[in-house]
């Protein structure tokens, strides 16, 4: 039954399923990162000349440009390419083997002390499978773009190393095959986010979001490490499958595993941007689009759902950690949708639309639907991907046409844009598919995906011995209504942006061109993930109604099948413990009517934002902004809690520091212990000693007088 | 390798050379001209680093106790012999110091200016020391090594240092040389106790642990030399000799400081502390006394780091905090906790030094550390840069680097044993990101303002060949480190195993764990 760690690369213990250079996969992202790092570094030399000398460095045209910056468009994607294949074919392999234990696979002893050891080791299983799916696959497409988008950076080569390095680590998040080794790949995607928001270093306001963003996420890596600490004081071990085969010993709800969880949980929290630490994913917007596509949208934010999905065991032994979860997910999905109504960045939208519909992630992994929230993860990251280089090609766009006419304006700010439909047809029509999508209309992929997660807190809740049944009713109207503002803080993003009259400037307006093939060609590709993604994972119920056209939507429940060994441990608990999950909404009704109602009024809210949106004269920043009061403005200045933040904990810890510094350790220990040193009498013949500079004396006088006492009681 | 080594005899002499080629390179620069000292000081120090290096394939990492031993008597009235040996805990200690005595020669050639020959010449007297320090098994020789470390540094802050030098020097003397009479105290007890058991006098290490005291004796005893080693380490509160010293220090002098002499203290811990006294070692009283003022050393001197305006005296303070990290391991009394500490003392080593040498470097460039003037340095020193950020996050412990192994083993081991200190001292890692990342973000990152910022040269070939192998050292152990770790793990379970045993033979421990005893080399 237990899959053992074997060591020289070989796999044990899976079927029939053989894996193809699984260690490739990774190792190939940080060849990229390797190669290109040095490309960095030499370009980075040369330019630093430039600068030293007064200018910067001319890159040339496009065609003559130094080999720094032509090789990393072949070696960034390439790699990403390379990887993307393999994990298909060993995809293929899993898919035709009907895996049911994981491959865990050692390359070396990572750390071993005698009581304690860590392999460095893989492990490959129906979880980690669709998460290299996601990232190596996504991950492609969004390299692809930046070389369109990157391309006259002077960073470029850099970016790419950068990149590379933080597919690589993203790969050690989902691949690693022990709690350890997932953290390695999580503080290092945290590290290439610090480093990627802020690649334009220069720029304060841009290394700062950086900053801010790696010292929240460590917040949250505390709560990871305390996590991994209890667990090793339990189990002895840190390894996934004896932790997960042992783990039923565990008292159910008991005080161990709930703190287990609730530390994870911050540390999901830090990650994924939830609340209260949600704060620095907005700011971190401020790095390179493509980055907060792969980044800040498709994968290391997900890398907490991923986290509670891979220990589902321990979450459904824990009530009251699944309930937090679910809360905290539910708040999040509320609150900053509400945020995300009032912003006027298009990057500022996308963020928070972000952090909202990660809580739903969160909702379902917190009311055990695993699946669910994998699912959600899966299609979220195709639209939202799609969604962020939508507004790559725009801001892409609208800087350029900026830039042709010299005037200092906002490429980011919707209130800039409008009517660019025109100029950026494929741009338009893909990001409204994804627009849909996320709305969770049928039959696009965000529908499934949603439903399912709304469906199954109602499951949840109604199930024969629910803890807290009440809480999850509050969960899922609140999951209903964040539904709902989606749908129209969604439909506003596309109006102001695409529709209306252009309002970019007159001269502008002439220089706004769709994106370049290498740009265009990704946001085709996931346009069709963002359609149909949803349809591998139709739930059964729905499959035979209207919803699966009567039995002709091809799959039922793929992915929930696909991900049971995983889950089925977490179901049994859930079952022995809960009983069976419930077959009615709250408020009465199925499935199949839940589905059609939510779809119904995220349609109604869509139109209804055509018209309120639409009708609405859109004016410039300045005037908007002083136009706002009560509500809408407290939303505009996102609740305030940056300011909140910053006066009581970030001002107050900096006092105590200072304080800390300058009464306690001069003021007092320093002053105190000199003062001791001075005032003895002996001391001040010594420092006297020492003015003259033969400390030697000193010491000689010091061994000597030793050796005598020594000597005399020898002797006596 | 190992037949190579077998052959040539090294396990005979290398502890012997280890010691003596240093003073030996000390009449060499003090007999070349000025100007030459430096190549040939440098040149001494990679002969012996290259020596030290054999000691990865000849140490043996299946004996617990010392190993490559020798003796021969020194002054024989009183027992006292000259007798060197080296187990999994000096091991690394030794190697860090010739490796790090180098790197500091080499980041010495601009810095130094004046008396070159003097310097140089105690540059390496201080490699001798550090080295007998690590490598002395008699108790008097470790006392007289101890001791002799302080002259060099005494000159090195003194003469060559900043404009509170004398201020400085002082404060770091007469703090250390205090500690040191109350553990020379502490010592002859010991020799008294050991004569009147034995009947014969000796400083012995082995001797020593052979004698059984009472608890009360070992809490005297304890206190005495916890005092000593505490100074040096430092432990808060009796770290504040520690920035002045850093601050003073030219470049070199800072980098041997935090990188081996700091180790000399918590060296001292596990040689001394927990197998000599191992009743008092693990009296409640006193672990939650030194768990805490290791705790207190993680967050209060990472808050202190945080708003220093100097970037030299902010690593200096963080070097306070990961030295709580080591103490919370060894005091966690068991195996992962003193491993870890050990990797931390390692890690700190490389990493604390390599910052000390980076921003000697930048003080070569722009004659000042105070981080409000920098900024935007990055774009004229990328390599400088990329050196600077790859160090920084060793030193606050990202997976992948040096850094995290330690803290993650002592915070595991200090878990194991007292989980609510362990808990509050993993928040020491996002004060680390805290006081790190500022001082990162506002002299490398933000915009390059002023003309003298502009003028920064990037890294030169030496300075390259100075952090290339620092920076490798911090990657390769985040990724491997097994290797060290599987030298270091008998000789730690053997102390930790002393410590446990005592507590359950109060009266014999002596006789029934003597694991230490230099037979068992044999």
């Amino acid at each position: 039954m237990s899959p053992l760690i074997q060591g020289d690369g070989q796999p044990f213990g899976g079927g029939e399923y053989e894996p193809l250079v699984p260690g490739l996969i990774l190792l190939l992202p940080l060849l990229g990162f390797l190669a290109n790092g040095i490309l960095a570094l030499v370009h980075a030399r040369a330019s630093a000349n430039a600068v030293r000398e007064g200018g910067e460095l001319d890159l040339g045209g496009r065609a003559d440009r130094p080999s720094t910056h032509t090789w990393p468009t072949w070696i960034g994607p390439g790699v990403m390419g390379g990887a993307f294949f393999l994990t298909l074919v060993n995809f293929a392999g899993m898919f035709d083997a009907q895996l049911h234990e994981a491959v865990v696979i050692s390359y070396w002893t990572w750390m071993a002390t005698g009581t304690f050891a860590v392999e460095a080791a893989i492990q490959l299983d129906q979880l980690s499978m669709i998460m290299m799916m996601v990232v190596t696959g996504v991950g492609f497409l969004i390299h692809v773009f930046s070389v369109g988008y990157m391309r006259d950076d002077p960073g470029y080569p850099r970016y790419f190393a950068y990149l590379n390095l933080f597919v690589f680590f993203m790969l050690v998040l989902v691949m690693g095959a022990s709690y350890p080794l997932m953290f390695v790949g999580w503080e290092g995607v945290g590290l290439c986010s610090y480093l990627l928001i802020g690649f334009w270093f220069g720029d304060r306001e841009k290394s700062d979001a950086g900053k801010k963003a790696f010292i929240v996420n460590r917040i949250g890596d505390f709560g990871f490490l305390v996590a991994m600490f209890l667990l090793f004081v339990e189990f002895g071990t840190l390894d996934f499958v004896p932790i997960f085969e042992e783990a039923e010993a565990l008292v159910y709800g008991g005080g161990l595993v709930t703190a287990i969880t609730l530390f994870f949980f911050l540390g999901a929290a830090g990650k994924s941007a939830q609340m209260p630490l949600y704060v620095w994913l907005p700011d971190a917007m401020a790095g390179p689009t493509p980055v907060s596509a792969l980044i800040h949208a498709a994968t290391m934010v997900t890398a907490g759902v991923y986290l509670v999905a891979r220990s589902s065991v321990l979450f459904a032994l824990s009530p009251i950690g699944s309930a937090t979860v679910a809360c905290v997910g539910a708040i999040t999905a509320l609150f900053a949708a509400t945020i995300a109504l009032k912003q006027n960045d298009i990057k500022k939208v996308l963020a928070y639309s972000t952090v909202s519909q990660l809580g739903y992630m969160f909702v379902a992994v917190g009311v055990g639907a695993y699946a669910a929230g994998i699912f959600h993860l899966m299609t979220h990251a195709f639209f939202k991907a799609l969604l962020f280089l939508g507004s790559g090609a725009v801001i892409h766009a609208m800087h350029e046409a900026y830039h042709q006419t010299h005037r200092q304006a906002d490429p980011q700010d919707m209130r800039n844009m409008g009517g660019l439909r025109a100029h950026m047809p494929i741009t338009w029509a893909t990001m409204w598919i994804a627009t849909l999508a996320i709305a969770g209309i049928w039959p696009f992929a965000g529908f499934f995906s949603k439903d399912e997660i709304i469906w199954q807190i109602a499951a949840f809740g109604g199930a024969e011995a629910a803890a807290f049944p009440i809480l999850y009713t509050m969960v899922w109207v609140i999951a209903l209504a964040a539904a709902v503002l989606t749908a129209f803080y969604m439909t506003r993003l596309m109006l102001m942006t695409f529709h209306g009259t252009n309002r970019t400037g007159e001269k502008e307006s002439g220089y706004l061109n769709e994106a370049p093939a290498t740009m265009w060609v990704p946001l085709a590709i996931l346009a069709p993930l963002s359609l149909f993604g949803g349809w591998i994972n139709v739930p059964e119920a729905l499959q035979t109604s209207w919803a699966g056209l009567s039995g002709a939507l091809p799959t039922t429940e793929w992915l929930h099948h696909w991900l049971e060994p995983i889950t089925e441990q977490a179901h049994h608990i859930q079952e022995v413990n809960l009983g069976e999950l419930g077959h009615t909404a709250p408020f009465g009704g199925g499935e199949v009517l839940w589905a059609f109602i939510s779809t119904s009024a995220a349609l109604l809210v869509v139109l209804a934002a055509v018209r309120v949106v639409g009708s609405e004269e859109i004016r410039d920043a300045a005037s908007d902004e002083s136009r706002l009061s009560g509500f809408g403005k407290l939303l505009l200045n996102k609740y305030y809690v940056d300011e909140i933040y910053d006066r009581f904990i970030v001002n107050t810890v900096r006092r105590k520091a200072e304080f800390f510094w300058k009464v306690v350790d001069v003021g007092i220990i320093d002053r105190f212990l000199n003062a001791l040193g001075w005032v003895t009498k002996g001391v001040g013949w010594g420092v006297s000693m020492f003015q003259t500079g033969a400390v030697n004396t000193y010491a000689f006088v010091l061994t000597v007088g030793a050796l005598i006492v020594l000597g005399l009681s020898v002797l006596t | 390798m190992t037949v190579l080594l077998e052959t040539i005899g090294y396990s005979n002499w290398i502890l012997h050379a280890l010691v003596w080629l240093p003073v030996l390179g000390v009449a060499v620069v003090l007999g070349t001209e000025e100007r030459k000292a430096k190549t040939v000081a440098f040149w001494c120090s990679v002969i012996v680093l290259g020596l030290s290096l054999g000691l990865w394939w000849a140490f043996d990492p299946t004996i617990s106790g010392f190993q490559m031993e020798s003796t021969a008597t020194w002054i024989e009235a009183w027992g006292v012999n000259y007798s060197l040996g080296i187990d999994g805990i000096s091991l690394f200690m030794v190697m860090l110091t010739t490796f790090s005595t180098s790197l500091a020669i080499l980041g010495s050639f601009n810095y130094i200016r004046v008396r070159e020959r003097a310097f140089y010449a105690l540059m390496l007297l201080l490699e001798a020391g550090v080295v007998g320090v690590f490598v002395a098994t008699d108790v008097f020789l470790f006392y007289v090594f101890f001791e002799i470390t302080l002259i060099p540094m005494y000159f090195i802050v003194g003469v060559w240092g900043g404009e509170r030098r004398i201020y400085a020097a002082i404060k770091f003397f007469l703090y250390t040389a205090f500690g040191s009479l109350l553990m020379l105290v502490g010592i002859l007890y010991l020799f008294y106790q050991t004569k009147n058991i034995l009947g014969f006098p000796s400083f012995a290490y082995g001797d020593f642990l052979g004698i059984s005291l009472t608890e009360v004796e070992q809490l005297w005893l304890f206190a005495a030399f916890a005092l000593a080693f505490s100074i040096k380490v430092p432990v808060f509160p009796l770290h504040t000799w520690l920035p002045d010293a850093h601050v003073e220090a030219p470049t070199p002098g800072s980098v041997i400081l935090a990188a081996v002499l700091l180790k000399m203290g918590t060296y001292g811990f596990v040689r001394f502390l927990l197998p000599l006294f191992p009743l008092a070692a693990q009296h409640p009283v006193i672990v939650a006394t030194m768990l805490m003022l290791g705790l207190i050393g993680i967050i209060y001197t990472a808050l202190v780091a945080a708003v220093q305006p100097d970037a030299k005296k902010l690593v200096a303070y963080t070097s306070v905090a990961h030295m709580g990290f080591v103490v919370l391991g060894v005091f966690a009394l068991n195996v992962n906790g003193l491993q870890g500490g050990l990797i931390v003392m390692i890690s700190h080593g490389l990493s604390t030094g390599a910052l000390f040498l980076l921003l000697g470097m930048l003080y070569e460039r722009r004659h000042t550390r105070t981080i409000e003037e920098f900024g935007g340095i990055a774009r004229v020193a990328p390599w400088f840069a990329t050196a600077f950020v790859i160090t920084a996050l060793a030193s606050i412990g990202v997976p992948g680097t040096s850094g995290f192994i330690g803290e993650f083993l002592a915070l595991l081991g200090t878990f194991e044993s007292h989980p609510v200190i362990a808990i509050f001292a993993t928040l020491g890692v996002i004060f680390a990101a805290y006081y790190m990342l500022p001082m990162v973000q506002s002299v490398f990152f933000n915009e390059l303002e002023t003309p003298e910022n502009r003028e920064v040269k990037d890294l030169t070939g030496r300075e390259i060949t100075i952090l290339a192998p620092l920076c490798a050292l911090m990657i390769w152990i985040g990724w491997n480190p097994t290797p060290f770790l599987d030298r270091m793990e008998l000789s730690v379970r053997a102390v930790i195993e002393r410590v446990e045993s005592a507590a359950s033979t109060p009266q014999a421990f002596g006789e029934t764990t003597g694991v230490y005893q230099p037979e068992e080399a044999d």
